[in-house]
């Protein structure tokens, strides 16, 4: 039973669409180009993309300086945010940004940017790769064992913590195949890892046989002198860990859940392919369901990347850490261990924010009312017309197009002054600019 | 990837440091200052949300489990209530010289050890209470409440033992002991007692962070910058343009056809932001009844939004803030002492006129304190840390009578030569909380029984 693909035209607007839902959105021109290799082509340029080459302006502070992101307080976000602008492989990336919610580790708890750039790594390095490996990689990385007391598990003091979540949130879901027998046994396979702690933080993180629990462990009914491998491949072959992987993969691309038939045949693909991610993410990114299901909210750092992108201007302000907070979203400071709430994104708290980031990728661009007195047009259609082009001629439903208009309408018969007639139409452009990012149709693809 | 670069230690705060350090404390790793407390309410998760029901944007504090419809119905329930009293505090950052805003120009030894400093003779007004003491010039306001009967003043108040460090001796007024140990603010162990699980305005730091002397352990307290903070400009877009392009945030939500869940939930955030935005707008340009100082310091600001936030009935109950003005006037400190003091003076009288304006007067009671005094000794073109310092009391309420008395500069100094403690805060703490709060105060001021009492309110 094959997974459904999608048989309708694909366009520029499809292609608009994947490149936000698998990526950061287009560059100038970057839609057009990807309509015309089609469906197929498209997606494949995504999962097996070009070498990377990170293209465009590199990034800098407020100061002019280039970013610490080990040392300086939010440079971890910029320096993330840059590659997300200026990357040739969209989908790595945005699997990058999937693995670091779906093994959500927060540096409140880790307390060491060095660490979690370190996990970042791993995550673009496995991004595509097989899941299983992914799992192993995690379950030893210095980050993650601080975050959920790795090497705080000894067999003298168990710590359940790691293996609760390994289960709950990375493979199984809640209660679904387990029971607290099992989160206290794969707490005993799960010890042996340590490190040390000198003035400058943690190091030497390392397994240590001594610590390890050697015994019988009994997990999913199995018994054995399991160890942290054993307790990741358990996991993983468990036969309830594909319906597990399967929706919560595709919930980060398509915003409405599989039907049965669907969720099935990604399963047996998924399972087919031994585990691998790459297979599973070509066939949701071909789904019909991508291209005429409902829209989604873009996540705040797709949307700062995509518009910086879509300008053409590179990372070069502080800002974006501090408006990533006020949107809800700082990178490597992920609200809990579950990740973010991508259902909701939005509220008027975090609309402010988003509001300010438009605001902020706009700076460079408002045109003086003084300086440019006179080279907008007088006319409401036109003036959004330029300023929908300005964004690199986003697609704009005709409800919202009609707003524009008619704010641009009302804005225009306020001129009634001869100064007015030349000023205001910059005004009006400047507002357009503002207005367009915030739309539902911006803020959603 | 970029070489590692030292941090950016200009940008951080004592409080990021301190947020710092209690993420590694734990880690055996050393502290940022040996001996320096944390801060009362370090560590308290904080998120943001608008209350809808206050129309406030509001950080909350210490209240993880609650969602924020819980907190929106609770600070409706709470705003039911019948209206109750309110006490304010308000920090001098930096430790005030009590020696200038009430200065002992009757004493002999005053121009010998200010020299440079000492005001003349002729400037500010007597203090009735005390023939040696005047009113510097710029605390005038303070004099007019005075001698009206609505401010009580503690020339030296202080404790045994004083700390010269601005952060342990700021900890100790905070958490109202002389204990580096204690992580909540003693306003926040009363609030812990009296309470509510779901009302964070109950508590409000009217600050960008949270005020430590509000931190609990049980109940939620907030923080709101100002109660016109949700805004939204564009750049190069003003007049009558901007004042067509808000509005079309809820239009842009409005005109959306139903049916696309995504679409549907981006077009309802657009329509509720913009309904609060003209809620809000509403709210930040009411017009007090009295006027306050001009400029763009945010305190006269604040509590004119403060006085109008208790008229509204919203229901808050203790609020903690800082004053404007740097108070560590190690230097220049004629110029410098005298800017915060004027702008203090005349927005604390403005809001006390605007309570009375108001009918609300009698309501509300506010404690004005600095973590310490100053050296009676000048250092040239200013002074260094002293001991006990300058507290007051405002409000109609309040019996406007002095507590502990002026020690004199003679037998009045310990041996640093700083002025001797002739009241205890411990005790002016105990005072409000039994006589205006109405609650005992043992169980929140720790070893309460040893200290005597003031009479604060009438």
């Amino acid at each position: 039973m094959a997974v459904p693909v999608y048989k309708g035209s694909f366009g520029r607007r499809e292609a608009e669409r994947l490149l936000w839902r698998a990526g950061f959105g287009p560059k100038r021109g970057e839609a057009e180009k990807l309509a015309k290799l089609g469906l197929r082509k498209a997606v494949n340029s995504l999962v097996s993309p070009r070498r990377e080459r990170l293209t465009g302006p590199v990034p800098r502070d407020d100061d002019g300086n280039a970013l610490a992101p080990q040392d300086a307080w939010g440079h971890d976000h910029l320096w993330w945010l840059d590659r997300m602008v200026r990357t040739r492989r969209p989908l790595t990336e945005r699997m990058t940004l999937v693995w670091h919610d779906w093994f959500a580790t927060s540096n409140d708890g880790v307390g060491s940017q060095r660490l979690m750039l370190r996990q970042n790594a791993l995550f673009r390095q496995r991004a595509l790769g097989s899941f299983s490996d992914l799992l192993v990689d995690v379950t030893r990385d210095p980050a993650m064992l601080l975050w959920l007391s790795g090497t705080d598990n000894s067999r003298w003091e168990p710590n359940e913590n790691y293996a609760r979540e390994l289960m709950e949130l990375f493979t199984l879901g809640a209660s679904r195949g387990y029971t607290e027998r099992d989160v206290r046994e794969q707490a005993r396979a799960l010890t042996g890892f340590r490190n040390d702690w000198n003035d400058s933080g943690p190091r030497n993180f390392r397994y240590d046989r001594e610590r390890h629990d050697p015994g019988m462990k009994r997990i999913f009914g199995k018994r054995g002198n399991f160890d942290w491998r054993d307790s990741c491949r358990l996991c993983i072959h468990h036969r309830r860990h594909p319906s597990f992987f399967v929706p919560k993969l595709w919930s980060y691309f398509i915003p409405k859940p599989p039907s049965t038939k669907t969720r099935v045949a990604l399963e047996r693909l998924y399972v087919r392919s031994n585990y691998s991610v790459r297979p599973v993410v070509s066939a949701i990114l071909k789904h019909p369901d991508l291209y005429k299901g409902p829209r989604m909210v873009k996540p705040p750092v797709v949307l700062v990347a995509g518009m910086l992108r879509g300008l053409g201007r590179g990372v070069d302000t502080d800002a974006w850490a501090w408006i990533g907070d006020m949107c809800g979203q700082h990178l490597f400071y992920p609200p809990n261990v579950s990740g973010w709430q991508d259902e909701r994104w939005l509220d008027t708290a975090t609309f402010r924010g988003r509001w300010y980031a438009v605001n902020r990728a706009l700076t460079p661009f408002a045109k003086d009312p003084d300086d440019e007195r006179g080279s907008e047009p007088l006319d409401a259609a036109q003036l959004v017309a330029r300023a929908i082009a300005f964004w690199g001629s986003p697609t704009i439903s005709a409800p919202t197009r009609g707003a524009l208009v008619g704010f641009a309408q009302q804005a225009i018969a306020d001129a009634n002054e001869d100064w007015k007639q030349e000023v205001y139409p910059v005004l009006i452009q400047n507002a357009l600019r503002q207005l367009i990012p915030v739309s539902p149709d911006y803020q959603t693809s | 990837m970029t070489p590692s670069r030292s941090c950016h230690c200009n940008e951080f705060s004592r409080s990021h440091l301190v947020r710092r350090a209690v993420a590694e404390a734990g880690r055996g790793l050393p502290a940022i200052e040996p001996g320096m407390p944390l801060p009362a309410g370090t560590g308290l998760d904080r998120r943001t949300f608008l209350a809808r029901s206050a129309g406030l944007a509001l950080g909350v504090y210490g209240a993880s489990k609650l969602s924020f419809d819980m907190l929106d119905e609770g600070i409706a329930r709470a705003a039911s209530a019948p209206p109750g009293r309110v006490l304010v505090s308000v920090f001098l950052d930096g430790g005030a010289d009590s020696m200038s805003v009430l200065f002992p120009s009757g004493d002999p030894r005053y121009r010998t050890l200010r020299p440079q400093l000492a005001l003349p003779e002729s400037g500010g007004q007597a203090f009735a209470e005390d023939p040696r003491l005047r009113w510097h010039p710029a605390a005038a306001p303070l004099a007019a409440l005075h001698a009206e009967g609505k401010l009580t003043t503690m020339p030296a108040v202080g404790y045994k033992d004083p700390d010269q460090s601005h952060f342990t001796s700021r900890h100790y007024w905070e958490v109202g002991a002389t204990s580096s140990q204690l992580r909540t603010g003693w306003i926040g162990r009363y609030l812990d007692r009296v309470g509510v699980p779901d009302n964070p305005l109950q508590g409000l730091s009217l600050d960008w962070q949270l005020q430590p002397s509000l931190a609990t352990s049980r109940v939620p307290v907030a923080t709101v910058d100002s109660p016109d903070g949700y805004d939204f400009w564009a750049r190069n877009v003003w007049g009558e343009v901007e004042a067509r392009m808000l509005p079309t945030i809820g239009r842009l939500g409005a005109v959306q056809p139903r049916g696309d869940r995504g679409v549907a939930q981006a077009a309802d955030v657009a329509k509720q932001a913009n309904q609060l935005r003209v809620q809000l707008s509403a709210f930040g340009a009411f017009t007090p009844p009295v006027a306050y100082p001009a400029g763009d310091d945010e305190f006269p600001r604040r509590l004119s939004g403060l006085a109008a936030m208790i008229s509204a009935g919203l229901p808050l109950h203790c609020v903690a803030m800082r004053a404007p003005g740097a108070y560590d006037t190690h230097d220049d400190q004629v110029t410098q002492l005298e800017e915060g003091l004027d702008l203090t003076a005349r927005s604390l009288f403005a809001f006390q006129r605007d309570l009375e304006a108001r009918g609300i007067a009698d309501r509300v009671v506010t404690l004005i304190w600095s973590e310490f005094g100053r050296r009676a000794e000048e250092n040239g073109s200013g002074t260094d840390h002293g001991a006990a310092g300058l507290g007051l009391v405002m409000g109609s309420q309040v019996r406007g009578q002095m507590i502990g008395e002026f020690p004199g500069l003679s037998s009045g100094l310990d041996s640093d030569g700083n002025l001797r403690a002739t009241s205890d805060f411990r005790g002016l703490y105990c005072a409000l909380l039994e006589q205006w709060l109405g609650t005992e105060a043992n169980g929140i001021v720790p070893n309460a029984g040893a200290f005597a009492r003031p009479a604060v309110i009438r």
